[in-house]
């Protein structure tokens, strides 16, 4: 296994969109063993995807049950993931391994339905809620070239939150 | 990088459209390098504060942008800093503060918390309702450097007073 190289924003890498996974072979599951090294090689890293490390495909990796008192599914590996419910929203505050030294308050839904293929291509659902489910919204967007950067809303917006969320 | 020098530049003065255009401009003409800054309309006023990052003298920096601030009517006024970028905290509690505006919501209310360890990154305050009835309402992002439950209990004499005060912990998610 291997440490990966995190690509850092202006990369354009990270503003673009990935494409799906259609081989789970034994290179995918090398890279996905990279990935998560990479992942936990992060200080307070919960979660990556595979853009961040310049890898153009549905693939991401978020384990946030090193954090006390979070509700978790353990280590969810992520193939051509696919959010198909959103409910509630909520601000909390966000960092990104690719956007070292800032971090800002964006807006995510606090549960999600999630319907994603594991590393052997079978698929699951899983419900998620607070922080996972936050740490899943990061990941997914960068499969679509989205930052949190995309998403930052103003502290002001606390108390009189208005009902956006795309 | 090192050797840097920066300033902070404060402009105070009467809010109208185009004031930081007008003043970045002139700093970027004159070489001049902007940081980090606050910039915020305030009561009608518009305040800046900025960090600039400048090889000259402070004179120099100073004959950049005092043409501009005069011509916009703002009170300019530069220290040299011992600043530097990347120097971020991260907060890890958030604290809102709302009730009917009386003197000394501010001083009660951080007063209480600094005693029980929080330092404040950063505080948005304002005053809303009407001109009979008006509100104070108190953002403060910060840093509980005594723990959480300190804070929490700090709260608890505030909420005393008849002051609403909510803190819930920010806990940064790095993805």
């Amino acid at each position: 296994m291997s440490v990966l190289e995190i690509l850092h924003y202006p990369d354009p890498r990270l503003k673009e969109i990935s494409k799906n996974v259609e081989e789970f072979d034994s290179e995918l599951h090398q890279f996905i063993a990279d990935l998560e090294e990479t992942m936990r090689a992060g200080p307070g890293g919960v979660g990556i995807a595979a853009p961040q490390v310049g890898r153009l495909q549905r693939i991401a990796i978020v384990d946030v049950s090193g954090k006390p008192k979070t509700q978790n599914h353990g280590k969810l590996i992520l193939i051509n993931p696919e959010i198909t419910e959103w409910h509630g929203m909520k601000k909390g505050r966000e960092g990104c391994m690719s956007v070292p030294d800032f971090t800002g308050n964006v807006i995510r839904a606090e549960k999600i339905k999630l319907k994603t293929q594991d590393q052997d291509g079978a698929w699951h659902e899983y419900e998620l809620e607070g922080f996972e489910a936050r740490a899943v919204q990061h990941e997914l967007d960068h499969l679509d070239g989205l930052l949190f950067l995309d998403r930052l809303v103003s502290r002001r917006s606390d108390l009189f939150e208005r009902k956006v969320y795309k | 990088m090192a050797s840097q020098k920066w300033f902070m530049l404060t402009l105070v003065g009467k809010d109208r459209p185009g004031i930081v255009a007008h003043i970045t401009t002139a700093l970027f003409d004159g070489g001049a390098n902007l940081g980090e800054a606050s910039m915020m309309r305030l009561g009608g006023n518009f305040t800046i504060m900025m960090m600039v990052q400048f090889d000259g003298t402070h004179h120099a920096l100073e004959q950049i942008v005092e043409g501009v601030a005069e011509s916009l009517d703002l009170h300019l006024h530069i220290d040299a800093i011992e600043g530097h970028l990347h120097q971020h905290l991260v907060p890890d509690v958030r604290i809102t503060v709302y009730g009917a505006d009386r003197a000394g919501i501010v001083a009660k209310v951080t007063g209480t918390l600094a005693e029980t360890g929080l330092h404040i990154l950063d505080l948005e305050s304002d005053v809303g309702g009407s001109e009979d009835q008006p509100i104070y309402i108190m953002q403060i992002e910060g840093h509980a450097s005594e723990g959480v439950e300190a804070l929490e209990s700090a709260l608890e004499i505030v909420r005393k007073e008849g002051i609403e005060a909510h803190m819930e912990t920010i806990d940064t998610m790095i993805g």
